[in-house]
């Protein structure tokens, strides 16, 4: 359980929207649960004042009578029975449409969250960890359901059981309710003191959590490294201390929220023997009317009464995590989604009479139906795949830009490779083409487009992409292959497979094409999921491409394998690639060196070689012997 | 399993003890209090007249009692959660500690996930069932036993009805409880499907972006969420059962109380404060049967979490330190003789298959090979990471069995092909090579890594703090750092696992040409997939599916092996990597 609880500050705000949601999906059951929650309780309250009825009205005079009559008792019996069952029904039913509302409203929090994260942008996922993200999904919905489903309709009937008590007791007797309202207040008191330490150190417990967490986590996935270096005593030594740390807030936390109960419970206690003295005393004076039954009855109100008061108190830390935690995922929510004033469509389209007209079905060409905003003309242009870079600059925030002055050309058809070290912007313009990230100044063209007139979906339709990350799902291979284009048929997608070299081990693999893979592709080695998703990007069958090179070390054979289905894969495509390899670099139309987010060099390989400037150092190893026998 | 888990008791014993004892304490306290109700009912209200001293007695008797519950039930509490905080402490310690005296085989079981959630999530479930069970576990059953005691002595025959209701009551809940448990063991399973597919779409969203597959994601989401949610509806609307169950016999109870109630104190057989203490004697032990119920749906709940972490307590490890070690290695010189090895003795295919190879100190070994071939399996023998299954091999002339751990660990430095660097400083990640490092140690140590030249650049220089991970450092620079903090060992054999491959070429070469200069006494075994990093050592081992398929220099294995010829025309025509060389 990791979880960051900070008790909310608009505490009322976060209530009542979730209130609303609430309302808004089940707002009619909802108001069934609360009238089958008063039901439930007056039914309650029935029987208590049955007892009084029984002992004043029934058992004494029974007592008093020369041949005692039961007929009466039997139909008061009777007549008590049927609002029983009318309230054990109602408890039924509350408690099943409850069950409803939970599993439903957290249904509706879960697709939502999903929804909404799908709409996020690129940027959202780059600046908050993943594992923070999981854990409303996990964390945050479960406080939810311990709220909604536990606290809500106790805190609803806790407060119609507290106020119809009330109103009995208050009736039965002034001066007595007066004692027990007293001892409440008293109550009261006592749990917000005990509340507020226990939830300060639940606050600290969850920090304490926290950071043992993020240690464990270290530790284990570097648990070689330490036992490598034969580190294991400080690990643990670290781990105890801050096990320890924990184990005081935990206990403290514990130990506080512990005290509450007894407390309560005891006071309660001390509130009963009181009424009962000063009651006794009435009852033995008969101050007002005041009886032995109603004083049996009254001290079941006084028991009545203090339990809900009780389960508020036990209730009040899963409503304090509860916020918390809806505080989380009303964030999420209320992110701001990708905007996209996109308005440039992508068509399939065919020519008639030299002219570009829409149409329906797919012919392997396509058009940007540009909408014109100002008149009502509509353009078709082609899809080729010509990009242009002018002068863009960019940066991931405001404070600190990327990329100076980038500009670049590519025509349809033509392969273009980005060289540099690490940090040097390489990644960061592909990741602009596509529009993961908006650029800050300058401008984007694509077929003569600017890219921010582009609908987004249709822009990143004409785009593949091969990352060094691979990143399949949890499904057959089949189907992840299609993933590139949902309406491709069985043959297409071996087609796909064959052409990225993938269609060999694939037919080795234990159910072939059907194959379900786990854990992003965990049963296969990095080059077979470099191969899968080289064949994913095949069978979109996009005019352009974006490679990202792996750099991780696969073994020679599988490397020729990938490295020939990628050839395949951009032959007649414009090709932006982040390039590790000679070969790659070598059949480059053009290659840009970048450093330090500028493009300082740009040319073909000879070119460049000629050059002698920063290309030539790195492809001669810097020292002037040359690099593996080229 | 739970007597492996209760050894973890430890200091924790009084706690565990002290608590269901104040627990009972605060019980009986409890249950007395409505005698007494009855006793001022029965002999203060019901004389004539009242008598309002036995009243106030008996009322500053039960004060007292009160007083004392609350005493108990404070103290009940305290320990209750100082037990169960100590005890999760423990638990949490001894896999730590455990987890430390693992071998790479033992790791190689748990995901770092599966062992953080047994640590944290697992711990914490298996505190609240051990706090609920020492608390309400003992107080339920007594709260129930003594109000069925207290029953029986005002009224056998009415707290028969209570025995008969009890066993009914008890008997409906068990079958609701299993029943529900048997649906929820499918759910969660269910619900975790869904959190993966989750994280799947966290980590993945870029594909996701890229092919405009948001749609897609959201429907598919949507179908597994709508699965999930019909299920749980399922295993609740079993549980919803409960409190209308416990209502109805709450309720026939009270109801059947007071029609043989009335008849009773009709004929004289009952008093009429009795009744009353009846009637509240009824709630007790319902309410204990019903809290009864949850304390045993929450232990089975933890069952799961105690497995989880009984396995790792009680995985040992497969790689034990020798009982009189030998505390110093001689020489850097390694033997193989005939081993072979298998990660799995269950496992039908040697690993490696039947090794023999001799090294002399101060070598420079180049290892080649596929993906495979067993080259990272061969190396992690030598310092014990694992143990061969058949065949030895000698160290320093000695087995690497009969050395202290420790020692042979630290004479045989490796730098791993997954590397991991720790949250903290340049220096202070150096000094996990050697703690007592002065600063010059370490920089003369990056400069052997050529380390320096990035680390000076860095602002903070050799203070710059490393991240979890190492995410602010790029690939080669991390291999870097790696491998100066190997250095600091200053081993008697250095193995380099593939350590260089984000390091580009020219910075490759100078790390070795250091080595061979700085170090020339220190037998290095450098795994490559580049031939270029390997094409100067004194000797190159070609492995090919776990058998040593041949030794020897460059010039003599361009010669005389065709994998070899292989890998090198493949890397020099065009198929080289052309990496980052300005890191």
């Amino acid at each position: 359980m990791r979880m960051k609880m900070k008790a909310p500050q608009n505490a009322g705000k976060l209530l009542k929207r979730l209130f609303g949601i609430l309302m808004k999906h089940y707002g009619i059951q909802i108001v069934i649960v609360a009238v089958c929650i008063m039901i439930s309780t007056f039914a309650n309250v029935q029987g208590t004042l049955f007892m009084k009825t029984l002992i004043d009205d029934f058992v004494k005079p029974l007592t008093e009578a020369e041949i005692p009559d039961f007929q009466p008792l039997l139909m008061e019996i009777l007549r008590v029975a049927c609002f029983y069952a009318v309230g054990v029904l109602a408890a039924y039913a509350y408690n099943r449409i409850m069950v409803n509302v939970t599993q439903g409203t957290l249904k509706v929090f879960r697709d939502e969250m999903f929804q909404k994260m799908e709409r996020l942008p690129i940027k959202y996922f780059d600046t908050h960890a993943h594992g923070d993200i999981m854990s409303m999904y996990t964390n945050d919905t479960d406080t939810l359901r311990q709220m909604i489903s536990q606290a809500m309709p106790q805190l609803f009937s806790s407060a119609i059981t507290i106020l119809s008590t009330a109103v009995c007791m208050l009736v039965l007797n002034v001066p007595l309710s007066l004692l027990t309202f007293a001892m409440v207040g008293i109550m009261l008191i006592f749990t917000q003191k005990m509340g507020g330490h226990s939830a300060k150190y639940f606050m600290a417990q969850q920090k304490d959590i926290g950071g043992l967490n993020g240690y464990i986590e270290e530790m284990m996935e570097g648990q070689k490294v330490v036992k490598v270096f034969c580190h294991e005593q400080d690990s643990v030594e670290q781990f105890n201390a801050l096990n320890d740390q924990l184990f005081h807030s935990a206990y403290q936390a514990n130990k506080f929220s512990n005290v509450i109960g007894p407390i309560c419970a005891q006071l309660g206690n001390v509130s009963y023997v009181l009424c009962a003295i000063v009651g006794a005393i009435l009852a033995i004076g008969n101050v007002g009317g005041f009886t032995l039954g109603s004083l049996a009855t009254f001290l079941t109100f006084n028991k009545n009464f203090n339990m809900p008061i009780n389960q508020i108190s036990m209730q009040m830390n899963s409503i304090i995590m509860a916020l918390a935690g809806a505080q989380r995922i009303f964030n999420l929510l209320d992110e701001e989604p990708e905007v996209d004033d996109g308005y440039v469509t992508l068509v399939n389209a065919k020519r008639e009479n030299g002219a570009l007209v829409p149409c329906k079905e797919r012919t392997g060409l396509w058009a940007w139906e540009h909408k014109h905003q100002n008149g009502d003309e509509t353009t078709y242009v082609e899809l080729k795949g010509d990009v242009v870079f002018d002068d863009v600059d960019f940066g991931y925030n405001d404070e600190k830009m990327v990329l100076h002055n980038v500009s670049l050309y590519a025509q349809p058809g033509q392969k273009i490779a980005f060289v540099g070290s690490t940090g040097a912007g390489k990644t960061t313009i592909t990741n602009l083409i596509n529009r993961f990230y908006d650029i800050q100044d300058g401008k984007i063209r694509y077929d003569g487009i600017n890219v921010n007139k582009i609908k987004k979906a249709d822009l990143r339709r004409s785009l593949g992409i091969v990352l060094q990350d691979t990143h399949l799902f949890t499904m057959t291979v089949r189907e992840n292959i299609r993933y590139g284009r949902l309406d491709a048929t069985d043959e297409e997608v071996v087609a796909a497979a064959k052409l990225a070299n993938a269609d060999g081990f694939i037919r080795r693999l234990p159910q072939g094409y059907d194959t379900v893979l786990t854990g992003d592709g965990a049963n296969l080695s990095q080059g077979q999921r470099q191969l899968l998703s080289i064949a994913r990007a095949a069978i979109a069958d996009p005019p352009v491409l974006i490679l990202d090179e792996a750099t991780s070390s696969i073994d020679t054979r599988t490397e020729k394998l990938v490295q020939d289905g990628m050839d395949k894969l951009m032959k007649g495509r414009t090709t932006f690639v982040i390039a590790h390899r000679l070969s790659t670099i070598q059949n480059s139309d053009c290659i840009m060196v970048m450093e330090q987010g500028r493009i300082i060099e740009r040319g073909n390989h000879e070119e460049l070689m000629q050059e002698q400037g920063k290309y030539y150092q790195l492809y001669t190893g810097g020292n002037g012997t040359q690099l593996a026998g080229a | 399993m739970l007597r492996t888990l209760f050894r973890q008791i430890k200091e924790y014993k009084k706690a565990t003890i002290a608590t269901p004892c104040f627990m009972l304490l605060e019980v009986i306290m409890e249950t007395i209090i409505p005698l007494m109700m009855a006793a001022i009912i029965n002999n203060g209200v019901e004389v004539p007249g009242g008598d309002i001293h036995y009243i106030c007695k008996i009322g500053g008797y039960m004060l007292i009692i009160a007083v004392i519950g609350l005493f108990a039930g404070i103290m009940g509490g305290k320990y209750g959660a100082y037990a169960s905080a100590g005890f999760a402490r423990n638990l949490r310690k001894a896999m730590f500690e455990n987890i430390q005296t693992f071998s790479f085989s033992n790791i190689d079981k748990y995901s770092t996930a599966g062992l953080v959630t047994r640590m944290t999530t697992d711990v914490t479930n298996l505190q609240n069932a051990y706090m609920m069970a020492l608390r309400m576990g003992v107080r339920a059953p007594a709260s129930m036993l003594c109000a069925m005691v207290a029953a029986f002595i005002i009224n056998a025959r009415i707290a028969t009805i209570y025995l008969i209701a009890v066993i009914l009551l008890g008997g409906i809940l068990f079958c609701i409880i299993s029943k529900a448990n048997k649906y929820f063991h499918v759910v969660f399973q269910k619900y975790d499907d869904l959190n993966a597919s989750v994280q799947e779409n966290v980590s993945a969203i870029r594909v996701v972006k890229a092919y405009v597959r948001e749609e897609y994601e959201t429907n598919k989401f949507a179908q597994a969420s709508a699965k999930v949610y019909n299920m749980f509806i399922q295993a609740e609307s079993v549980l919803a059962f409960n409190m209308p169950v416990m209502n109805v016999t709450v309720y026939t109870c009270i109801l059947l109380i007071s029609w043989i109630g009335a008849h009773m104190i009709t004929a004289g057989n009952l008093a009429t404060g009795d009744l009353m203490s009846l009637l509240t004697y009824c709630m007790n032990i319902l309410m204990s049967l019903m809290m009864l119920s949850m304390v045993f749906v929450m232990i089975t709940m933890s069952i799961a979490s105690a497995e989880r972490i009984s396995e790792v307590i009680q995985e040992t490890s497969d790689i034990q330190n020798p009982e009189e070690p030998v505390m110093e290695v001689e020489d850097g010189s390694i033997e193989f003789k005939n081993v072979s090895f298998r990660y799995n003795k269950k496992a039908e295919d040697d690993v490696l298959k039947n090794i023999n190879l001799s090294i002399q100190p101060g070598e420079m070994i180049g290892v080649i090979g596929g993906t495979g071939s067993a080259k990272s399996s061969l190396v992690n023998l030598i310092s014990r990471l694992y143990d061969v299954t058949e065949g030895e091999i000698l160290v320093g002339g000695r087995n690497v069995k009969e050395y202290d751990l420790e020692t042979l660990r630290n004479q045989v430095a490796v730098v791993l092909q997954k590397n991991t660097l720790f949250s903290g400083t340049i220096y202070e990640n150096l000094r996990w090579g050697d703690k007592e490092a002065t600063d010059e140690e370490c920089k003369r140590a990056c400069k052997l890594a050529c380390a320096d030249e990035f680390i000076e650049k860095m602002p903070d220089g050799y203070n710059t703090y490393i991240e979890q991970g190492g995410t602010n450092v790029s690939g080669g620079q991390k291999q870097r750092l790696c491998i100066a903090r190997a250095l600091l060992k200053k081993p008697k054999i250095l193995i380099l696992d593939d350590s260089t491959s984000a390091v580009d070429t020219a910075t490759d070469a100078r790390i070795r040409k250091a080595f061979a200069e700085e170090i020339p006494d220190t037998t290095k075994i450098i795994i490559a997939q580049r031939i270029s990093s390997v094409q100067n050592a004194d000797r190159i081992l070609v492995m090919h599916e776990g058998k040593l398929e041949a030794v020897g220099n460059h010039e003599e294995l361009i010669q005389s092996n065709a994998i070899y010829r292989e890998v090198y025309e493949s890397q020099t025509k065009g198929n080289g990597d052309f990496d980052e060389g300005m890191n």
